[in-house]
C-alpha cells in the first residue's frame, strides 16, 4: 500500500512533485558546481606550490629570522670587501671582480639537527633538507678618484653611491644566481621532486661533496649552458651534469641544484641548513605533525600546504576566494530556501489533506503509518531532485571543463618574511643592488598558468545526493509531525 | 453492544466551554439499526467520534464490548477502528489520487492482509456494492453515488462490527439516496452488523428499527 500510495500522490500530484524537485535539483546542481569549482582551484592552487615546494611537500620548516643581522655567518646581505689592493688598476679605474655564495638577503639558516628532529616526530614519512643560497658575481670598475676611500659601502645595506649612470662614472655588472643546496641520496621530497630530467642525469650518492651542479632549464637556456658545461659558483668551477624543468610553465623556483653538503662548504654554513621539507604519513596527521614541530623547534616557521596556499596569488586566488567566500554563501543560502520551500510544500500539502489523513486515521491506520507516507513522499521528491541535480551539476562541470577556463597564479614566498629562506620566491628584491645591477629579472616568483579542470569524484555525488534526501527528509520531518497530530475526527469535519 | 455511561464531550472554545454531548447514557444491543436525528450542532457528529473510537469522552465511559474506548489509549483505538469499525462519511472522503480499488484496500492495509489477499478482498467487495466494473477509476471519474458505494465497500471490505455512517446521503440526490439506502440495509441485513446512521432526511430515519434525537448535547428516543 506504501509503494501504490507514494506512486498515485507523485504522478498524480505532478506539479508539486516537479517543484520540490526542480528546486532541490538547481540547488544540488549549484552544489556540486560550487564544490567542484572549489575542488578544481585548489587543486590548481596545489599544482602552483608543486611547482614552487615540490610534490609530496605536506609541510615546510624554515627558520623564522631574527630580523636584519650585519652580514653574520646566519645570513643576511652578501657583503664584498674590496680591500685597496684588490682588483687591477688601469687607465685611471679600478677593475674588480668577486663572487660569493651566501644566504639570501634577511634569510636564516638554523642548525642541520633540526632535521632529525623532525624525522623523530610521529607520522613524518620523510623529510629532508636543503640550503638555499643566492650566488652573486660582482665585477665593476670605480674610477679612481675614489680609490682612496679604500673600499666601497660594504655592508649592502646602503647602495654604492656611484652608479653606471651615476655621479662616480664608476660601471658595474652583477649577476645573481639562485643556487639550491640538497640532499643528494634521498628525493621523496623537497624541491626536486616538482621537476623532470631533460638531459644528463640527476644526482646520485657518489656526487656527495663533488662540485656538480643541476641547472633549470630556463636558466641553462638563457645562461648557454649544456650538460658537460662548467659553471662557476662561489668562486669554484662546478660541472654540468643535468638539466631539468620545471613542471610548472614557466619560472623555476631555483637556477641550479647542487650537492648540500657543497653548498655548505662554500657557503662557510657548515652544518646549517634553510628549509626543511616534510612529507606527512598520511593527510589526517598534517596538524599533528604542523604541532610537534612546533613544540620540538620553538624558533621554526612551520608551514603547511594550506598555510602555504595563502601565498598563491593571481586570478588563481581570486578565484579561490570567490569561490569559498560567494560560493559557499550562495549554496548555503539556495539550500536553506530549497528546503524551506520542499519544508512549506510539504506543510501545505499536509494541511490540505487534512481530511485524507483524518480518514485514513478514522480506517484504521496508526500515526506511524501516515507519517512514513508523508516522510516517504517528500523523501522521494528530494531523491527525484537529488538525481535530476547531479545530473545538471555534472553537465555544468563538462560544460566548464570544455570550455576551460585559464588560471594563473604565482606563489610568493610572503609567508616566509625571510625571502630567500624557501627556493620559492627568487632572490627578491637585492638591498646592494641599487647601484644599476640588472636584478629586475632576478625576482622570479613562479607564475603559472593553469587550465580550471574541475574533479567529478564520488563523495561529491554523494554528498550532493545525501543533501537531497536530507532535504527530504527534514520536510518529511515536519510535514509528518503535522500529521501525526492531526485528530481522526478531521474526517468527520463538514464538507465546505 | 455499545454501552454509554454519563458520557460528556466538552470543548474548550473562545467564548468558553461548549457541551457537545451533556450526560449521555446509551445501549445499544448488537446488529440494531439505529437512526440519529437532531438540528445542527446538536452533537450527532460528536456521539459518532465516541462510538467511532474517534475521541475519548470528556468525562464517562463508552464501551464496546469488552472493550472500554473511553480509557484507550490512541494507538489501541486506531486498531479498534482498523478491526470492528467500519465509517462511512457525507462527503465519501476518498484518496483522489487512489483508484476504486486501492481506495478500498486501504481499509486492510492496517490489518496487515497481504497484497493478494488484499486485492481480491478489495475486488469482491467493490463487486458486492455493484462496482465490480469500476475497479480501476479515480474518484474523480465516479459520480457521486458511485464514490459513496466505493467508500460503503471500504467500510464493509475488513468485515467489521459496526457501520457508522454520517449523513451518508447528505450529498446526493434522491434517487441515488434510496439506492444508497438500499445498499446499506440490505449489507446490515445479510451482515448482521450494527448500523448507526445519522440523517435529518426523516425518510432515511423511518427505515430504522430505532431513531434518537439528539438536541444540546442530550439524547432521546424517539418511537
Ligand atoms: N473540535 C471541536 N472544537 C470545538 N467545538 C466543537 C468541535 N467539534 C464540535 N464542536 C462543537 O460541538 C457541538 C456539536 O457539534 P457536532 O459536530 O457534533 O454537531 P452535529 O450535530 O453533527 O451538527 P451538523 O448537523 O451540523 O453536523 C457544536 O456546537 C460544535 O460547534
Ligand atoms: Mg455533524
Amino acid at each position: 500500500m506504501f509503494g501504490t500510495y507514494l506512486f498515485r500522490e507523485l504522478t498524480n500530484r505532478r506539479k508539486q512533485t516537479a517543484i520540490i524537485a526542480i528546486g532541490m535539483a538547481l540547488t544540488i546542481a549549484l552544489v556540486i558546481i560550487v564544490n567542484g569549482v572549489s575542488a578544481g582551484v585548489s587543486a590548481a592552487q596545489a599544482k602552483v606550490l608543486e611547482s614552487v615546494y615540490g610534490v609530496g611537500t605536506d609541510i615546510t620548516v624554515s627558520q623564522q629570522p631574527t630580523g636584519p643581522t650585519e652580514g653574520g655567518a646566519a645570513g643576511g646581505p652578501p657583503s664584498f670587501d674590496f680591500g685597496s689592493g684588490d682588483g687591477s688598476t688601469a687607465d685611471g679605474s679600478t677593475q674588480l671582480s668577486q663572487a660569493r655564495l651566501t644566504t639570501g638577503p634577511g634569510s636564516a639558516t638554523f642548525a642541520d639537527t633540526a632535521l632529525a628532529t623532525v624525522q623523530g616526530v610521529d607520522n613524518v614519512s620523510s623529510a629532508t633538507a636543503t640550503l638555499s643560497l643566492t650566488n652573486i658575481n660582482f665585477s665593476g670598475e670605480i674610477p679612481d678618484f675614489q680609490a682612496g676611500g679604500g673600499g666601497l659601502p660594504t655592508d649592502g645595506t646602503a647602495p654604492p653611491t656611484g652608479g653606471a649612470d651615476g655621479a662616480g662614472g664608476s660601471s658595474f655588472d652583477i649577476e645573481s644566481i639562485t643556487v639550491t643546496g640538497i640532499d643528494v641520496t634521498g628525493d621523496a621530497v623537497g624541491p626536486l621532486t616538482a621537476v623532470s630530467l631533460t638531459d644528463g642525469r640527476s644526482f646520485d650518492a657518489g656526487d656527495v661533496g663533488t662540485n656538480v651542479v643541476v641547472l633549470d632549464s630556463s636558466y641553462a637556456t638563457t645562461a648557454e649552458l649544456g650538460v658537460g658545461d662548467t659553471l662557476g659558483l662561489g668562486g669554484e668551477d662546478f660541472e654540468v651534469i643535468g638539466i631539468v624543468a620545471s613542471t610548472s610553465s614557466d619560472a623555476s623556483s631555483t637556477n641550479t641544484y647542487i650537492p648540500l653538503d657543497t653548498a655548505q662548504r662554500l657557503a662557510g654554513l657548515d652544518g646549517q641548513i634553510s628549509t626543511v621539507y616534510v612529507q606527512a604519513a598520511s593527510s589526517t596527521d598534517i596538524s599533528q605533525i604542523q604541532s610537534d614541530i612546533e613544540t620540538v623547534l620553538p624558533d621554526a616557521a612551520v608551514k603547511t600546504q594550506a598555510d602555504l596556499a595563502s601565498s598563491v596569488s593571481g586570478s588563481l586566488s581570486t578565484a579561490s576566494s570567490l569561490v569559498s567566500s560567494l560560493g559557499t554563501w550562495l549554496s548555503v543560502i539556495v539550500l536553506a530556501a530549497a528546503f524551506l520551500i520542499s519544508i512549506l510544500f510539504t506543510i501545505a500539502g499536509v494541511t490540505r489533506r487534512t481530511r485524507e489523513f483524518g480518514t485514513l486515521k478514522a480506517v484504521g491506520w496508526s500515526n506511524g503509518a501516515v507519517v512514513r507516507q508523508v516522510a516517504g513522499e517528500s523523501l522521494v521528491q528530494g531523491a527525484i531532485g537529488g538525481v535530476i541535480g547531479v545530473a545538471v551539476g555534472l553537465l555544468g562541470i563538462l560544460v566548464i571543463n570544455m570550455i576551460g577556463p585559464v588560471l594563473s597564479g604565482s606563489a610568493t614566498t610572503s609567508t616566509f618574511p625571510g625571502g630567500g629562506a624557501a627556493p620559492g620566491g627568487g632572490t627578491g628584491g637585492f638591498p646592494g643592488g641599487g647601484g644599476g645591477g640588472p636584478f629586475g629579472q632576478q625576482a622570479a616568483a613562479a607564475t603559472t598558468d593553469i587550465v580550471l579542470q574541475i574533479p567529478v569524484t564520488a563523495t561529491i555525488i554523494l554528498v550532493a545526493v545525501g543533501l537531497a534526501i536530507l532535504g527530504g527528509l527534514l520536510a518529511g520531518a515536519i510535514g509528518g509531525w503535522r500529521a501525526a497530530r492531526l485528530r481522526p475526527a478531521e474526517a468527520l469535519r463538514s464538507v465546505a | 453492544m455499545y454501552e454509554l455511561i454519563n458520557v460528556t464531550k466538552s470543548y474548550d472554545a473562545k467564548r468558553g466551554q461548549i457541551t457537545a454531548l451533556s450526560e449521555v447514557t446509551l445501549t445499544i444491543p448488537d446488529g440494531q439499526m439505529v437512526a440519529i436525528q437532531g438540528p445542527t450542532g446538536g452533537g450527532k457528529s460528536t456521539l459518532l467520534q465516541m462510538l467511532g473510537a474517534l475521541e475519548r469522552p470528556t468525562s464517562g465511559t463508552v464501551a464496546l464490548g469488552a472493550d472500554v474506548l473511553s480509557s484507550m489509549p490512541d494507538s489501541k483505538l486506531a486498531g479498534i477502528r482498523a478491526k470492528e469499525i467500519g465509517f462511512v462519511f457525507q462527503g465519501f472522503n476518498l484518496i483522489p489520487t487512489l483508484t476504486a480499488q486501492e481506495n478500498v484496500e486501504t481499509a486492510l492495509a492496517p490489518l496487515g492482509i497481504p497484497s493478494a489477499q488484499r486485492r481480491a478482498r478489495a475486488n469482491a467487495a467493490l463487486v458486492s456494492v455493484g462496482l465490480g466494473e469500476r475497479t480501476g477509476h479515480r474518484p474523480a471519474e465516479l459520480s457521486g453515488g458511485q464514490q459513496q458505494r466505493v467508500a460503503i465497500a471500504r467500510a464493509l471490505v475488513k468485515e467489521p462490527d459496526v457501520l457508522l455512517a454520517d449523513e451518508p446521503t447528505g450529498n446526493l440526490d434522491e434517487q441515488t439516496r434510496d439506492e444508497i439506502m438500499d445498499l446499506l440495509e440490505g449489507l446490515w441485513r445479510d451482515q448482521g452488523l450494527t448500523l448507526i446512521v445519522v440523517t435529518h432526511d426523516s425518510a432515511v430515519a423511518k427505515r430504522a428499527q430505532r431513531r434518537l434525537t439528539i438536541k444540546q448535547g442530550k439524547v432521546t428516543e424517539k418511537s
